[in-house]
């Protein structure tokens, strides 16, 4: 077994390590440890066993086992960003709803308060955001 | 369909920042249309604008920071349906638009469930050019197609919407950057709904700066294309406009 295989074979046993731990202190989701939990149960199998990477890339046509490798990794990259900001988006559009929803209450709440007699509330104070300004 | 003498009609103005201009938008609201509900979105400004509005005593949404045009519309639109009004006109809280041609805008709605106050249409002057003005030629020319009428100005924040339209917006009004004009149009035209515009004459903001300059304007613009394009691909909403919607 020559160095870079034993430094894949730490590195993929750290990152299992690693997502455990998370995964069992709840500071990490399943459904987004379970991707690098896989990646991680992957990089540890062809650094056991070498000849899975060669063979799979004699399999698909490329002469460098190690390139196959780089592509695949830069694939799993583009599709964890692609997955993170589809769930930023749902974030969003969550973010939006409840913050319509607050601003609608806080309306109903003020009539109430109006009807019976209590004083007038003065105004929320808006927060600015990380930026200060706004978006759009 | 109800007459006009009984829809309840309500004036919304989202406002960002402008705590300048609101009350002599209010004034004139009160002025020439004693007889429609009022309602302020403020969007997270950083102003006063929530201050001013409550003052004159009419009701106010404040969103805790900054959606955008299409968020606080929505957030309008929801207000609506919770307060039982019929008909929603979007007034730009800049002084921009004239209070007085939302009878007209309001009249139109009983033969459309949208009415643009279009800026091209006749009345007043409006003049770009560059690649502002091809942008807007195309948004312009997709649109009417889509609609079967003549739409020349799709980007106006000049339009009520009726009853349908209302219920169908407080659900699916898009809330992202530039979705609130030529989006929403689209959304409203696949449901089944139709469009018109009335000229309308544009003034000048009263108060405070615009919030494009031409640069801006035109990315503005380009980037309404490019949303028009990706909604043109998308699946038509599987709601109907009126029945299905659930409120």
């Amino acid at each position: 077994m020559t160095g870079g295989y034993l430094f894949a074979l730490v590195g993929g046993l750290v990152t299992l390590a690693f997502m455990v731990e998370l995964l069992r202190r709840r500071r990490l989701r399943e459904k987004y440890a379970a991707l690098w939990i896989g990646v991680a149960v992957v990089v540890l199998l062809g650094a056991f066993f070498p000849q899975i990477p060669a063979w799979f890339a004699d399999l698909v046509g490329v002469t460098t086992p190690v390139n196959l490798v780089f592509f695949l990794g830069l694939l799993v990259l583009l599709v964890v960003c692609v997955q993170l900001s589809g769930e930023v988006s749902g974030l969003e559009h969550e973010n939006q709803t409840l913050a319509e929803e607050s601003a609608l209450l806080r309306n109903r709440i003020e009539t109430l308060e109006r009807h019976a007699g209590l004083g007038a509330t003065e105004p929320p104070v808006a927060d600015p955001g990380p930026g200060g300004g706004a978006a759009g | 369909m109800p007459t006009p003498a009984v829809q309840r009609v309500l004036v919304v103005l989202p406002a960002w920042n402008e705590e300048h201009s609101l009350p002599a938008v209010l004034g004139e609201i009160r002025e020439h249309l004693p007889d429609v509900g009022v309602l302020v979105v403020n969007d997270g400004s950083a102003d006063a604008t929530s201050a001013v509005a409550r003052r004159h005593g009419v009701p106010v949404l404040d969103l805790p920071f900054n959606l955008g045009v299409g968020g606080a519309m929505r957030a309008g639109f929801r207000y609506a349906i919770e307060q039982r009004y019929d008909v929603v006109v979007q007034v730009d809280a800049d002084g921009q638009h004239d209070p007085r041609d939302v009878p007209r805008i309001v009249e139109q709605l009983q033969h459309s469930d949208i009415v643009i106050g279009a800026r091209f249409a006749g009345t007043g002057e409006y003049d770009v050019r560059g690649p502002r003005r091809w942008a807007m030629q195309v948004l312009a020319g997709t649109l009417s197609r889509m609609a079967g009428t003549r739409l020349t100005d799709t980007t106006s924040g000049f339009r009520g919407a009726g009853p349908r339209a209302v219920r169908l917006f407080a659900v699916h009004y898009p809330a992202e950057y530039l979705g609130d004009t030529v989006e929403s149009l689209v959304i409203a035209l696949r449901s089944g709904l139709t469009v018109e515009q009335i000229g309308v004459s544009m003034r000048e903001r009263t108060a405070g700066r615009p919030s494009q300059g031409p640069l801006r304007a035109t990315v503005y613009l380009l980037r309404a294309c490019l949303a028009l394009l990706i909604s043109l691909t998308r699946r038509r909403t599987v709601v109907g406009p009126a029945e299905a919607v659930v409120v």
